[in-house]
């Protein structure tokens, strides 16, 4: 890592420049740039899962960090290059004083050309990400309402303010769930008349589970707070007996169905640089989460 | 697209993707589970089961991919119990999975192996693999879904086919289905590979036949095809207009190691260039498929290889040699001659290049370079498209003295990605031109990440998934093209000898030479 303190972005792009030269590698490869908004506690584990999830998807990483914000504005800056298996840059930002409420300044001129932006704020993010500044940099912006304070309530947020490209972790940490529930209604199975979901207290992504169910199924699904971790049980109901798909340890499921052997299958929870990958995939607007965010908060929808 | 309104009945005998409410197009994070199955896997004691297949099996399971209840039965002659067969399958998990190995992935594949012990001659012992297979239905769920992998020497094809059948494994019943995997070589020339169609076909519908040919489910294979018809860059120059000639290389380094049984008396002809090569040919000179169909893939390649024409003289259109002894990468290796199980007196080639043109509007005259050998420098399969040069050069012969074609490589292995040659400006005062490269790696390059071929064909296979899979009308029509090519081998002399570690026989260059190009140093 090289550092620039009371610096400029055109400063920091020039020593971006530098150390590419110097290492010897082109940045052909980079395929997108993540801009991580964190603060000084959430960076480590941030650039690290996000240097991870480069691995799939090698990529430009910005962390932004706004720092002490009664002082004079400056700029610091770290550069690093080629961290843990991805090819592309570390930057970290560090914005002082009013500086902090202007970095889609220093972003800008920071990303790589003509290529896809992704904004990523691993623990608290604003109300409405989509017109925040560094927000309105992005085509995608990924949130996490299990790292906000109150997860409940952020994810009613989100809903308010919506914009195509948003979506949140706990969203993606779904996806496992969703896969083998859908498998398993590929399947001949009765019409599923009633849904019952166990989950931690509090947690968001059973709440999207719920709007998934509801807006697909047309049943109103029951919610069970259970021990956790996470999700520990989901049971689709029909008039011939119920599909249970359960979790209790956090690693391994059983689905049971009517009239079968039950089976086991590997459902661990992912770790942050997965889930991040997975988002990374595709940068298109999530339509099925935006109505699974609306049919979780059924009464927030006029009409 | 399928919000069934609540109350209204929705009763499904056959799934379909159309008729799940939890299914819907626009939500693609979703991936393709394949329903409950089993997969039975014969020769389950060899290389290829060891290294790719069961490390496959495990990266899917990993990755989520394959269904609940999933159960790996084995087949072989070794004398184990399940027990040894379960441990076999971790060992060979731990030692060549590409995804970390993680415990409870592990637990869930362990619960549903099997092992059964026999002969393929043995009725017994397929006896006892239908009841193995009827009692997975019973305790995992299995549902009466069976696909059998015959990773076993093609002589043995037709007995293990006709058991089979003899013991009802063949037969689905209702919404079951049983399909048949069957690795190349698919015969060893028309004849035989006619001979063991009519053998597969009599049990098994077309439909059910999953041929594999690893090559096709590798990344940048499937990328040739995002390349050609998602850009509007190429295909335009993709014809005898801009195309001066194709060269389709698969290299390896290594010899023919214990494989001295199989390979002596096949070739690198039947070996490489009848399945891998000229499938790759079909991909990079078919036009446009309607689809991405299955069916509609097939019959664009199945045209463009009916459409390859041999040259007329075989003797200057084609090029074979057989490793010498000789130093490659700094170790001395023998001959192919000298290795064991192989005759001095063998004829068997390791190298094969052929000439082939395709009399299409699109590639009349544009010759395509076949070529593959063993113990060459080093391993590398790639497919390069070299461009002709601009019809006129705005400057002096001195200054374009380095300048060579323009080429598009595509690399299928190991290095996965696209490579552009093009012609630049030396950096100074005078105007000097020379070729630079420029290359592409996204994800491919970070094989960690990157499925391995294996794991897409067996999850194609589980999900009745045909398009990457060559369909018997492509296996005959290969045949069509490399058996006149081996008979006039098999008619006169021997392969030229070729120093081990060096591009091959010097035939080879000669072969380019007359038409007045070279072999790329890939």
């Amino acid at each position: 890592m090289t550092e620039l303190t009371g610096s400029t972005a055109s400063e920091v792009a020039a020593l971006i420049a530098r150390e590419r030269r110097r290492s010897g590698t082109g940045m052909l490869g980079m395929v997108l740039t993540l801009v991580v908004a964190t603060d000084e506690r959430g960076h480590y584990d941030a650039l690290r899962a996000a240097n991870d999830a480069a691995m799939e998807h090698p990529c430009r990483v910005i962390a932004v960090i706004p720092r002490a914000p009664k002082e004079k504005p400056r700029l610091d800056a770290e550069v690093g290059t080629a961290q843990r298996g991805n090819p592309g840059e570390n930057v970290v930002l560090r914005l002082y004083g009013h500086l902090g409420e202007h970095a889609d300044s220093v972003v800008l001129p920071l990303l790589l050309p003509d290529a896809p932006v992704v904004v990523w704020w691993p623990g608290d993010a604003p109300k409405d990400p989509g017109a925040s500044p560094l927000g309105r940099l992005a085509h995608r912006r990924v949130t996490d309402a299990a790292a906000c304070a109150r997860p409940g309530a952020s994810l009613r947020e989100r809903l308010g303010e919506l914009t195509d490209g948003d979506t949140d972790l706990a969203w993606t940490r779904l996806t496992p769930w969703r896969a083998l529930l859908a498998a398993a209604l590929d399947e001949p199975f009765d019409t599923v008349t009633g849904a019952t979901i166990a989950a931690a207290r509090g947690n968001p992504s059973a709440v999207l589970l719920a709007g998934w169910l509801r807006a697909k199924l047309g049943v109103e699904p029951a919610a069970k707070v259970s021990r956790g971790p996470g999700i520990t049980e989901v049971r689709l109901s029909s008039a011939r007996g119920d599909l249970s798909l359960a979790r209790p340890d956090g690693e391994r499921a059983t689905l049971t169905r009517p009239g079968q052997p039950d089976r086991r299958v590997a459902l661990k929870r992912r770790t942050t640089a997965d889930l991040l990958a997975e988002e990374l995939r595709r940068l298109d607007a999530d339509e099925v989460y935006a109505e699974s965010l609306a049919a979780a908060f059924p009464e927030k929808v006029p009409g | 697209m399928t919000a069934s309104s609540p109350g209204s009945p929705r009763r499904r005998e056959t799934p379909s993707w159309g008729g799940n409410p939890l299914r819907d197009p626009r939500d693609r994070r979703l991936p393709r589970i394949a329903g409950p199955c089993g997969l039975v896997i014969f020769g389950v004691t060899g290389d290829l089961a060891r290294k790719k297949l069961m490390p496959a099996v495990y990266d899917l399971a990993n990755r989520g991919l394959l269904p609940p209840g999933f159960a790996l039965t084995g087949f072989a002659r070794r004398d184990w119990a399940d027990q040894d067969f379960t441990q076999v399958v971790h060992d060979s998990i731990k030692e060549h999975a590409r995804t970390p190995y993680r415990e409870e992935v592990w637990q869930q594949l362990a619960d549903g192996c099997r092992f059964v012990q026999g002969e393929f001659a043995d009725d017994e012992a397929f006896d006892t693999l239908a009841r193995t297979i009827a009692d997975l239905d019973r305790v995992r769920g299995t549902n009466g879904n069976h696909a059998f992998y015959l990773s076993v020497p093609p002589a043995a094809f037709p007995v293990v086919i006709r058991q089979l059948e003899r013991s009802g494994l063949s037969a689905a019943n209702g919404d079951q289905w049983r399909r048949l995997v069957v690795e190349k070589p698919f015969g060893h020339d028309l004849a035989s590979a006619r001979e063991l169609q009519e053998v597969i076909g009599h049990v098994f519908p077309s439909g059910s036949v999953f041929r594999i040919d690893h090559y096709l489910g590798k990344e940048t294979v499937q990328n040739l095809l995002a390349l050609r018809f998602a850009n509007n860059l190429f295909e335009p120059i993709w014809n005898r207009r801009y195309v001066d000639h194709v060269q389709i290389t698969m290299a390896e380094d290594i010899g023919i190691g214990g494989r001295a049984g199989y390979y002596d008396g096949i070739g690198a002809a039947r070996d490489v260039l009848q399945n891998h090569l000229l499938q790759l040919l079909a991909l990079t000179a078919m036009e446009e498929p309607v689809s991405f169909a299955a069916d509609a893939l097939r019959t664009e390649k199945t045209k463009v290889l009916s459409a390859v024409t041999l040259p007329k003289d075989l003797e200057t259109g084609t090029a074979r040699g057989v490793y010498a002894a000789g130093w490659q990468g700094g170790v001395q290796v023998p001959g192919y001659h000298d290795e064991p199980g192989i005759r001095n007196t063998s004829k068997t080639e390791t190298y094969a290049a052929v000439r082939l043109e395709v009399d299409t509007r699109r590639w009349a005259g544009v010759p395509f370079y076949l070529r593959t050998g063993k113990r060459l420098v080093r391993r590398v399969t790639e497919i390069a498209v070299v461009f002709q040069r601009a019809p006129h050069l705005p400057f002096t012969s001195t200054e374009t003295e380095e300048l060579g074609s323009n080429a598009l490589v595509i690399r299928v292995q190991p290095d996965e990605g696209v490579t552009m040659r093009f012609g630049s400006k030396v950096p100074g005062t005078q105007m000097e031109v020379r070729d630079v490269n420029m290359d592409f790696a996204y994800g491919e390059a970070f094989t960690e990440s990157s499925p391995e071929a294996y794991e897409r064909l067996i999850l194609d296979v589980l999900l009745g998934d045909p398009p990457l899979f060559p369909r018997h009308e492509e296996v005959e029509l290969s045949w069509q093209v490399v058996d006149p090519v081996t008979e006039a081998w098999a008619a006169r002399g021997k392969p030229e000898p070729y120093a081990a570690g060096t591009w091959g026989p010097s035939s080879a260059d000669e072969l380019l030479a007359r038409d007045g190009r070279a072999w790329r140093h890939a």
